[in-house]
């Protein structure tokens, strides 16, 4: 039998330009054009004013660890080992979750504040993953 | 709204807890609401207002034979019960009704007749958390306890004393699902659920229920038990996605529900005899003595440590044993609700001598919601 499968996303309009943005290998945030704030996730308005006006833009991807647990049970479906859940903290503001990549799931490697950088996990021809790992250098 | 112009006047949980194979989900709903109805004395023509959460109010009005007036179906997650207490206190104060029945009930641990809960892959939190692995409260209530505890210096001996000091009070309730004594080292060594929490840092999972019946003030002393009055009401939201939220260092909704139902009530914090914090997982008492302004964020963990909300404490928290002790059927406010009516009439099992004001604070949909209701026995 077929291990059961990680939790996938169903796009909506909304965030379909995050979506093609990971599988191009871009994180992609949107920013307000009236007061400039950066937010995430993906809506077509800004949630501090309220203003329609907002572009995407290219974030560098650069992060740092807000936060996390170390998830032993139960599982999740598509997660065999005790995994990281975090909350990265951009470099533009925004928080998102991740899981740390090439990384061990220990405390002792996950340190808070520890700086990382964004990588893609492709799942397969249709999902590509934003992740982290720690910054290299 | 002023204050004690509403009053609970039946409190019932229901007649077992912990695990009850033979009843159904609605059928515990209608345990609680019957056994709430004969605390005060009422029949279901006597009810003109029903509100629940999770399962619909117009099931819970039909299923008990109830004609209401005004329905509130508020389904924030396990502080829903709060809002239901304010917003009833305020539909009874506007007139809009006159006797308000407020139904929880879970079949949490036997899973039976219980109503799907899950992420929608299109909602927000599918699109954004689930596909990392969140799966359940464990892996997502927690997130913010270490950066919560790196900001304002919290250890985990300190967060495993929260443990510690519930199954005392846990030990004084027969009720109590845990009643055996443990140890810091007992909680440390525990099983690993999501880190830093381990097992006994995470609630019970178990069947029950519980009801309120509230109605004005004038009308209550008519009911065979002392009234409890509503003193003071708060609530708010923030974000069904933990990873949203404004700051791990506090919870935005918890500082508004809690300063809002202080205010409204006009009391201070030297005021409050009996406290309790909805603690579906360990570090939700240290937020919440925070966010309420108890004491600043730091002193905490060792206000709590230091034995200070312990039986013979000086702020006795969480007295039926709480969420982690005493039980927790997947929505607990309810439950701390009942205890805090309990210690009001001064009927609990581990009762707080000449208790005057009770403060019950609550949490929902992991940090998402919040309410605060402020109880007090004299008029
Ligand atoms: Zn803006």
């Amino acid at each position: 039998m077929a291990e059961p499968a990680r939790a996938r996303p169903k796009i909506t309009p909304e965030t379909q330009h995050y979506w093609d943005g990971a599988k191009a290998g871009e994180l992609r945030l949107q920013r307000c054009d009236s007061c400039a704030h950066a937010y995430f996730p993906p809506r077509p308005f800004c949630p501090k004013c309220g203003s329609r006006g907002v572009s995407v833009f290219k974030a560098s991807g650069k992060g740092t660890l807000y936060s996390y647990v170390i998830n032993h049970r139960p599982l999740a479906p598509g997660f065999t080992e005790p995994h990281a859940i975090a909350v990265v903290e951009l470099e533009e503001g925004p928080r998102m979750m991740s899981n740390i990549l090439d990384c061990p799931q220990t405390p002792e490697a996950l340190e808070l504040d520890m700086k990382l950088e964004v990588t893609f996990q492709k799942i397969d021809d249709n999902l590509t993953l934003p992740q982290f790992r720690p910054a290299k250098g | 709204m002023r204050r004690n112009q509403v009053a609970v006047v039946g409190a019932a949980e229901t007649t077992k807890l912990g695990v009850i194979p033979d009843m159904s989900q609605i059928q515990l709903h209608a345990d609680a609401a019957l056994n709430a109805m004969a605390d005060c004395g009422l029949k279901p023509s006597d009810i003109d207002g029903v509100a629940t959460a999770v399962e619909s109010p117009q099931q819970i009005a039909h299923y008990l034979g109830i004609t209401p007036s005004w329905v509130d179906g508020t389904s924030v997650g396990g502080c829903s019960f709060m809002l239901h207490v304010r917003h009833a206190a305020a539909a009874i104060e506007a007139g809009l009704c006159k006797t308000v029945l407020i139904t929880h009930a879970e079949s949490g641990k036997s899973m039976i007749g219980k109503l799907p809960r899950s992420i929608p892959a299109d909602s927000l939190q599918g699109q954004f958390e689930a596909p990392y692995g969140i799966y359940g409260p464990p892996s997502q209530f927690p997130i913010p306890v270490l950066r919560f505890m790196k900001t304002w210096g919290i250890t985990h001996e300190q967060l495993a004393m929260v443990a510690v000091v519930q199954r005392e009070w846990a030990a004084k309730n027969p009720r109590a699902t845990m009643k055996d004594p443990i140890t810091v080292a007992d909680v440390l060594n525990s099983r690993m659920i999501a880190y830093p929490f381990r097992l006994l840092q995470c609630c019970l999972v178990t069947d029950g229920g519980g009801a309120l019946i509230m109605t004005s003030a004038d009308r209550a002393k008519d009911f065979p038990h002392k009234p409890v009055y509503v003193l003071g009401t708060g609530e708010s939201v923030e974000t069904p996605m933990v990873s949203q939220m404004e700051s791990f260092n506090s919870s935005r909704a918890f500082k508004v529900a809690g300063p809002t139902a202080f205010r409204e009530a006009g009391i201070s914090h030297s005021d409050v005899d009996h406290l309790m914090i909805y603690d579906a997982f360990a570090h939700l008492p240290l937020f919440g003595l925070g966010d309420l302004g108890f004491m600043p964020y730091e002193e905490t963990g060792k206000f709590i440590a230091d034995g200070n909300t312990r039986p013979g404490g000086k702020l006795p928290l969480n007295t039926n044993g709480g969420g982690l002790s005493y039980m927790h059927s997947g929505m607990y406010g309810m439950y701390a609700l009942q205890e805090s009516v309990r210690q009001m009439r001064g009927i609990a099992p581990a009762q707080v001598e000449g208790a005057k004001i009770s403060v019950c604070h609550g949490v929902g949909g992991m940090f998402a919601a919040s309410g605060t209701i402020i109880f007090t026995n004299e008029k």
